[in-house]
């Protein structure tokens, strides 16, 4: 497995599509303080902040969960994260966006990823984070493994004519 | 003319080709006969048509050409947030 060191945003968007200060994305192999990154996006400027919390649910398609695991490829992770961010900046009538998204184990609660949008007023600072959040789940290389209470597990490659899970083994011979 | 490059693999095209990465020489004439090749050898399973494919850390075409030192990684569908 790859990742990044835990809570280290990067700034680069890429040519002319530098983020502002207090936004970045980020991979972090530990637990995501949301107070923390609450208080690094504080601007006197700001009328609205606007956070998504995804957390790790006990049950999936039928099935109990016990906790999962994340993997990232974080070379790409990071330059998709990176351009989302850039994206909703140019859409959006934004101060900041901030997204973090957890890899490695992971129990039942715990937050997998978090997205912070600050703004002078409400209106955009919403559609950006349903935007953020939405493009991240879409597009950012991030795979979940969901370790089920019976003691399997498999990973989850939802997508058309896929299902949710990973083709079947072809048979032998 | 044969170029060498590494392939990663995450997720269940890990678990499929039973390895993390390897080094490959290849002549193959865009990364999409790469992938039919490396289907060939390890048993990848997916249809390409369900996968993307990542060159060097950003999203590419699968008409492009591999290069020598490219870093190849095909892309099963992302089930992050």
């Amino acid at each position: 497995m790859s990742v990044a060191m835990a809570i280290k945003p990067s700034l680069d968007a890429g040519p002319g599509r530098r983020l502002p200060a207090g936004s970045g994305f980020a991979l972090s192999e530990v637990v995501i303080d949301p107070a923390a990154l609450r208080a690094a996006m504080a601007d006197p400027c700001a009328g609205a902040f606007i956070t998504f919390e995804g957390w790790v649910r006990n049950h999936h398609d039928g099935r109990a969960v016990a906790g999962l695991r994340y993997e990232s490829y974080a070379a790409l992770a990071n330059n998709e994260g990176t351009a989302i961010l850039a994206e909703a900046m140019a859409r959006f009538d934004l101060l900041a966006v901030h997204c973090v998204h957890r890899v490695g184990e992971l129990a039942v609660g715990e937050l997998a990823v978090w997205v912070g949008v600050s703004a002078c007023h409400r209106d955009g600072a919403f559609d950006a984070c349903r935007f953020v959040i939405d493009e991240v789940k879409a597009r950012v290389p991030v795979w979940k493994y969901e370790h089920y209470v019976e003691g399997d597990g498999g990973w989850l490659h939802p997508g058309p004519g896929q299902g949710c899970c990973a083709p079947a083994l072809p048979k032998p011979g | 003319m044969a170029v060498d490059v590494t392939i990663r693999y995450f997720a269940s095209l890990r678990d499929r080709a039973g390895i993390n990465d390897e080094q490959v020489r290849t002549g193959a004439a865009d990364l999409a006969a790469l992938y039919a090749e490396r289907d060939g050898s390890l048993g990848l399973g997916w249809p390409r048509e369900h996968l993307r494919v990542s060159v060097n850390g950003a999203f590419a075409d699968w008409a492009r050409v591999p290069a020598a030192g490219d870093e190849i990684v095909f892309i099963p569908p992302v089930s992050g947030g």
